[in-house]
């Protein structure tokens, strides 16, 4: 039997159709684990026992008794700030080389964008063979010249640069969106500049700035959101400078040297799937989504601001 | 339809739809009515690797299946405790019957969250008495509060090896006994390399290998928790006298920057580059294991084994040293919990495959009967962890119901302080009683 349905009622379900693969994808992905999170934040939780609720026990836990959260949150602030705007920095100059340079140009745009392609996991650990105190090439070179190399991933005062190292090593990613972007800026509008007599960095400031400011921007942002969830590298080049032997049976802390590369997501991960502490893994997953949130939401205004100010 | 009623329905669809889901998060239970006579295949999931090993497993598995001919084994290996505790969470198909690990520290944690059946119904069934058949210590360290979700399958003493070729050369007759004789023959063994070494008499950088804090610190008998089960590193003196010999170590023989820096230039412990191998160090913290491989790599120096020393005012205890050990159990997931427990009862407590097992891997046997049976290892340096194992004084770890999380905290806590960045020794250990008892109020229900 066929039902009949109002005019509106069947655009309603037309529009829902056409939403539906979003909203499903929404709703499963992000909204059911964004509700779950904030219900197993209030719930003592081990993964076996059914949940109880503790209140605001795991947010006390986390932010009084949970020692490791302040380097953790430290480290990710630090390398979100100096990361992205040295990844930045460097991807638009090396746009900027590969665009300017006459001969052997794919050659340059080949060999700068390799890196990006090496396994996280690869690269980091080849990183951390290159930069061993004791016996890497790195500090075997310096040595010959006089230099008394740092100890790099094993100095916690050097372990976090040695990172933003690597992440300029594999900056092709960048380079390629600068690139297109630089490309794109109309050749008239230099031209024009010429005819005014600008120099270099006038055509920077006038001509290209302009132009690139929203790929910029959606570098600073892509830059920002990828590095808050910061895991694999800082995780990798620990473990393997540590040189601790992780035996079938044993937990160790990540973060090596002195927790200076710890960041937030590998608490996340230590919390939730090692100690079995859903509601304090939970808690830190809400903290860094905040986070990430404020800053996206902070720098999208900043950026219809300098969209405007171009207009 | 007003507009308002939309935006309203659909979250709470999903806050509702959440909780339900999140509410039906709980992994599936098993049950003990099956009936072992009957033909089963179990799965048993084990952490040993090396080839030596595995064949040493197998070969058990074959000699249970021969006994319990309707019983197939299948075997996982390389199985780590991350894996143990995430997979029984999970729950499925492919779960594991039997299981082991090779650390006592998660004990508790198995225990008291029930992932590990209790298995004192199954031995009062089958009536065995397991006050008589396995060491107190070992029995001990397999259970928490009454709870017995786990039994010793094999233990593992720690004690010293040395090398002889470079005792005999810098005029030491004897190994070290008392912790002052120990700083005094690492600061000779050790030989200055430029800025670098070319062999540390004893490296005690907790980060060495099986050099983990808890392990020294063992030889000094300390209590970590009272009987309220608070932490109390910081009410007990052996924890200031263990820090101070770690340091006394490390300034008698370049500081701990120097050191460090030597340590990461070692190669794989379990490899040919090991440093006591390769003759980087004369004196080695380790467990009864490394024999065999010392003995299989052919080690191109003499060495011996001894207890590690105790402290000075403790001479009585030398003999002493960290006991651990693997550990095996029954999945709370399993369907053929009595099949599950006719192979644990087999491993854990058949004399002579206990005897067998342990000779093949060279571990320590842990029930009664085979430490003193006539078919062990006559190889006296074995049987120096035999020793070990049995003396009194010997450690086990207290177990905690959020498994080794003290460990690690301590752990974390000595790699700070060894890098001489804890100001205050006795403040930085309150804090870390502090953290200790927040851990485990925050395990509690």
């Amino acid at each position: 039997m066929a039902i009949a349905l109002s005019r509106p009622a069947r655009r309603r379900l037309r529009t829902l159709g056409f939403l539906s693969p979003w909203l499903i994808g929404f709703s499963v992905f992000f909204a059911y684990p964004l509700l779950a999170t904030v219900y197993f934040s209030f719930m003592h939780y081990n993964q076996i026992k059914a949940p109880t609720f503790v209140g605001l026990r795991n947010w006390k836990y986390v932010f009084q008794d949970m020692p490791l959260f302040g380097p953790a949150l430290w480290n990710t602030l630090w390398l979100v700030v100096i990361m992205v705007a040295l990844r930045v920095v460097f991807g638009l100059s090396l746009g900027l080389l590969v665009t300017k340079i006459k001969t052997g140009v794919g050659f340059f745009r080949t060999a700068f964008y390799l890196p990006y392609l090496a396994p996280p996991v690869a690269a980091t650990v080849a990183f951390v063979f290159l930069l061993n105190p004791g016996t890497g090439p790195v500090n075997e070179v310096l040595s010959k010249i006089g230099i008394d190399g740092p100890n790099w991933f094993n100095d916690p005062t050097w372990a976090k640069p040695s990172l933003v190292l690597l992440s300029l090593w594999g900056i092709g990613d960048l380079m390629v969106i600068f690139m297109a972007a630089l490309l794109d800026v109309p050749k008239e509008q230099y031209e024009a500049a010429d005819l005014d007599g600008a120099g270099a960095f006038a055509k920077f400031r006038y001509v290209t700035w302009p132009s690139i400011t929203p790929i910029v921007m959606f570098a600073v942002v892509t830059g920002v959101v990828q590095t808050m969830q910061y895991y694999t590298q800082a995780l990798v080049a620990g473990k393997i400078a540590s040189g601790v032997s992780i035996g079938p049976g044993s937990v160790i802390q990540p973060g090596y040297p002195d927790h200076s590369t710890l960041t937030v997501p590998q608490l996340v991960y230590s919390m939730g799937f090692q100690n079995f502490n859903t509601g304090a893994a939970c808690v830190l997953s809400l903290v860094l989504f905040a986070i990430a949130m404020a800053v996206t939401m902070l720098l999208m205004r900043k950026r219809s601001g300098l969209l405007a100010a171009e207009d | 339809m007003p507009r308002w009623r939309i935006p309203l329905r659909a979250p709470v669809l999903l806050t509702a739809a959440g909780l339900l889901l999140a509410g039906c998060a709980n992994p599936s239970t098993g049950s003990a009515t099956d009936d072992p006579t009957k033909p089963v295949t179990i799965t048993f999931w084990h952490g040993w690797s090396a080839e030596g090993e595995v064949k040493a497993i197998d070969d058990s598995i074959a000699r249970f299946e021969k006994a319990h001919p309707n019983i197939k084994v299948k075997s996982v290996g390389n199985v780590s405790d991350a894996t143990v505790n995430q997979a029984l969470r999970a729950g499925g198909d492919e779960a594991p019957d039997v299981v082991s690990s090779f650390t006592t520290n998660n004990v508790g944690q198995y225990c008291d969250s029930g992932m590990w059946a209790d298995l004192d119904p199954f031995m009062k069934k089958t009536g065995l008495d397991k006050k008589k058949i396995f060491p107190q210590s070992l029995l001990d360290y397999t259970s928490y509060q009454g709870n017995q979700c786990a039994l010793p399958l094999l233990a593992d003493a720690f004690g010293m090896y040395y090398n002889k070729d470079a005792f005999e050369k810098a005029g030491i007759t004897h190994p070290p006994k008392t912790m002052s004789e120990f700083v005094a023959d690492a600061k000779k063994l050790t030989v200055r390399s430029g800025n670098s070494y070319q062999r540390v008499g004893f490296m005690p950088n907790f980060r060495l290998y099986q050099n983990s804090p808890d392990r020294l610190f063992a030889q000094w008998g300390p209590t970590y928790f009272d009987k309220d089960g608070a932490s109390r590193l910081a009410k007990d003196p052996a924890t200031y006298q263990f820090f101070g010999t770690a340091k006394k170590l490390m300034d008698a023989q370049g500081g701990y920057n120097a050191l460090e820096r030597f340590r990461t230039s070692f190669g794989d412990e379990m490899s040919n580059q090991n440093a006591f191998l390769s003759g980087k160090l004369a004196m080695h913290l380790d467990g009864e294991w490394r024999g065999l491989m010392l003995n299989d790599s052919k080690a191109k120096f003499d060495w011996d084994v001894a207890p590690l020393p105790v402290p000075d005012d403790q001479p009585e205890t030398y003999g002493r040293g960290y006991l651990t050990g693997t550990v095996a159990g029954i999945a709370h997931s399993s369907k053929h919990q009595n099949a599950a427990w006719e192979l644990v009862k087999f491993l854990t407590t058949d004399t002579d495959q206990v005897v067998k097992f342990a000779n093949a891997i060279h571990n320590v046997p842990s029930t009664n009967a085979a430490l003193t049976s006539p078919k062990l290892d006559a190889d006296p340096k074995f049987r120096t962890f035999l020793d070990i194992a049995k003396n009194k004084y010997s450690q086990v770890m207290p177990p905690s119901t959020n498994g080794g999380m003290y460990v690690v905290q301590l752990q974390d806590f000595s790699y700070t302080q060894e890098a001489g960045r804890v100001p205050d020794l006795k403040a930085g250990l309150k804090r870390l009683d502090k953290l200790i008892d927040a851990d485990t109020l925050q395990s509690q229900n």
